[in-house]
């Protein structure tokens, strides 16, 4: 099956290695990968702030790019295909072209997991935890895939595969960490407070390290581990499935 | 004299208050679990839904016709374009009974309109008679949650405060004695009283009957001991039937509390009648205070809330703050977008919207399905129209043009890294692996609690171009 790689802007710019790892993966289940080279972003940092025209000029762009490439297009960043999904048709809502070409693109997309459960059909795909093994591991399932696409269980049960690593319960585990986007730089405060929240109950859970599919919320939580001088380490969920994964 | 917003939000986390929230988050969590266990939850919210929307696009004639029913059943209708108004019409009514003391059942409307300040400068003492209500008025607070209005004191804060005005001390463990007390001091004034004041849940249009919802027996006391009885509701309150109102009142304890029904519901047709107990005058103020002008918009269905209280508890943002620091009579998502539709909010009103990560915990949690994180979206960009921030706006503008031409992005991501040379790097005090703990405009936000990730010397797209070609 050919896939069209969307990377996304902060995996692009700040984790790569999850970009390489997702194609690997991708390519071991028996994808052909096709990476569109001039996407760059999905406008939701405008969207989100109340800046709708420049999120549609960005928008505008991405459906440019991914309607001129065909198959399902798949992100390892749950929250900017909900942004795709759903936003999207708002955005263009008075745009009857956009809109329509808006929608075909929508449809078209998936997050990673959601993509390898549902579209591949594949309830495990191996792996193994890329730090000292025994380890005790937390799923933080992102906001936009929990609640948006409603896809929250997809990782989990990829997780449930791989080796090296046990997944534990964390108390409240669908409170968001905080990262929110914009609103992480406008209100550090609070955001900060609530990834100690979610830190806090992956400590008293025992976990070495956090996992999920959104680098915000990967970045916020390792930041702020860091800032805080504690030992938990944080993980997108290809480096377990894919840790070796190169281009 | 707004009671809208009182002053600006104060966007940082209260840990005290937090301590007490989470305790009654977890028990309004475990309601939310019994609730689903108790009905299918998606039929009853989607029913729940339909009658407040059909309600909402029918206001103006269901207003009507309700008033026009209260009257039949020989009840007052009163309409209050505005708090003042509707403030001026209830203080006619304590004057004309004769009034020096009104006891009052909680309601939100009346602390919209600020109908507690307004009363005293008349020289009319307002006595709250719910349990949570009384505590924060005593403390010359505000409530912080639309249902529960102390739940961000501690058992012990409220001992203490009953030790001061009973002048002996309490237990706090002891619910019974605290709750005895308060009894104690307000059962004199129901008896005294010559008028009482609610709000109203729900209010039926066929029939002209005001439901009423409390879990402590107060609202009963004060709608039916004193001689005049007033009702002020915001005009949105209204459905079309009982059937409705049936539903309703389930939906609103089983999403507050996860009880299939409230442990009181008064429904009031009318004042006594005959020789029957009870008040002989009724009073109905319909409030407006910007609500119709919602119709119509994109926030329309923010008229749907029941005031159940969910979207609060639900809230991540909330739990940190407190309702207090939101400085708003409403609080939590549901109040921020509702308050900058009240008279009077301005623009302190429209910074609310920014309290939020987007998480769509609210919405998940709303009983009647408010698409709250999209309302927020659409208030922030409506606040930018009225008052663009340049510096943002200005980051936003050039980002966009920048970030749709795939040139640009790949400039701005290839100049970053320029930029993060070894100067930078020192000068951010970066780690050789990637990370810092500063950042310049406008990312120092984010360093301010956290440590950067730096962005990565070779981004994906120049490694795929690199080794994969195209």
């Amino acid at each position: 099956m050919r896939v069209q790689l969307f990377v996304t802007c902060l995996v692009d710019l700040l984790y790569p290695e999850v970009g390489e790892r997702t194609v690997a993966l991708l390519e071991r289940l028996g994808c052909e990968v096709s990476f569109p080279a001039a996407q760059t972003c999905c406008g939701q940092p405008a969207a989100n702030s109340g800046y709708p025209d420049d999120a549609r000029r960005v928008a505008g762009h991405f459906i440019d790019v991914f309607a001129a490439t065909e198959g399902p297009i798949v992100a390892p960043f749950g929250s900017c295909i909900h942004m795709v999904r759903h936003h999207y048709p708002r955005l263009f809502a008075d745009d009857h072209e956009r809109l329509r070409l808006a929608r075909a693109v929508g449809e078209r997309t998936h997050e990673l997991a959601g993509f390898i459960v549902s579209e591949l059909g594949h309830d495990e795909v191996g792996g193994r935890y890329p730090g000292p093994a025994g380890a005790t591991i937390a799923y933080h399932a992102e906001c936009h895939l929990l609640r948006g696409l409603g896809g929250g269980e997809h990782p989990q049960r990829l997780l449930a595969g791989v080796a090296g690593c046990e997944l534990v319960e964390v108390e409240r585990a669908e409170l968001c960490c905080g990262f929110g986007g914009t609103f992480s730089l406008k209100l550090p405060a609070l955001s900060a407070a609530m990834a100690d929240e979610k830190l806090d109950s992956a400590l008293r859970a025992g976990a070495d390290a956090i996992v999920s599919t959104d680098v915000g919320c990967l970045m916020h939580l390792e930041g702020r581990a860091r800032r805080r001088g504690l030992g938990l380490r944080v993980h997108h969920l290809v480096d377990l499935l894919e840790p070796s994964g190169a281009l | 004299m707004s009671g809208r917003v009182i002053e600006p939000p104060d966007p940082r986390p209260d840990p005290a208050v937090r301590a007490n929230l989470h305790r009654a988050a977890a028990s309004w969590e475990a309601g939310r679990a019994r609730a689903h266990e108790l009905v299918d939850w998606e039929t009853w919210r989607d029913r729940a839904q339909a009658i407040r929307a059909d309600a909402v696009a029918n206001l103006p004639e269901l207003v009507d016709r309700l008033e026009q029913r209260v009257i039949e059943v020989g009840g007052h209708v009163h309409r209050a374009a505005t708090a003042a108004q509707a403030n001026a019409v209830v203080t006619e009514i304590c004057a004309a009974a004769g009034a020096s003391m009104v006891v009052k059942g909680k309601s939100m409307t009346t602390e919209e309109t600020g109908l507690g300040e307004a009363l005293a400068a008349a020289e009319i003492t307002a006595i709250e008679t719910d349990l949570g209500e009384y505590v924060v008025q005593q403390l010359g607070q505000r409530p912080s949650h639309i249902l529960a209005p102390a739940v961000h004191l501690s058992a012990a804060q409220i001992a203490e405060l009953f030790g001061r005005l009973a002048g002996h001390s309490f237990d706090p463990d002891d619910t019974r004695a605290l709750v005895a007390y308060a009894r104690g001091a307000l059962r004199e004034r129901f008896l005294e009283a010559q008028v009482g004041i609610t709000g109203v849940n729900f209010a039926v249009a066929e029939s002209g009957t005001l439901a009423i919802v409390e879990s402590e027996g107060n609202v009963r006391l004060c709608s039916s001991l004193p001689r005049v009885h007033i009702a002020v509701m915001g005009i949105e309150k209204v459905v079309r039937d009982w059937a409705g109102a049936a539903h309703l009142v389930g939906m609103v304890s089983l999403a507050a509390h996860g009880k299939p029904a409230p442990a009181s519901t008064s429904f009031v047709t009318g004042p006594a009648r005959g020789g029957d107990d009870g008040p002989g005058e009724l009073h109905l103020v319909l409030l407006d205070d910007g609500r119709s002008a919602l119709r119509g918009t994109e926030l329309e269905s923010a008229l749907h809330c029941i005031r159940c209280g969910a979207c609060l508890y639900a809230c991540p943002v909330y739990r940190q703050m407190g309702g207090h620091r939101y400085g708003s009579v409403y609080t939590g998502p549901i109040g921020a977008v509702i308050t900058p539709a009240l008279e009077g909010s301005g623009a302190e009103g429209s910074k609310l919207a920014e309290l939020s990560s987007l998480c769509g915990a609210c919405v998940e949690a709303c009983p009647v399905k408010i698409p709250l994180d999209d309302q927020l979206v659409a208030l922030r960009a409506a606040a930018r129209e009225r008052d663009p921030r340049r510096a943002e706006a200005a980051v936003f503008g050039a980002w966009s043009r920048l970030w749709s031409r795939p040139g640009g992005y790949r400039a701005s991501a290839a100049t970053s890294g320029r930029a993060l040379g070894p100067l930078w790097r020192r000068a951010l005090r970066a780690e050789p692996h990637g990370w810092a703990p500063r950042a310049p405009f406008p990312f120092a936000g984010w360093t301010a609690e956290r440590d950067v990730r730096l962005p990565a010397a070779r981004p994906f797209h120049r490694r795929w171009r690199e080794r994969r070609g195209g």
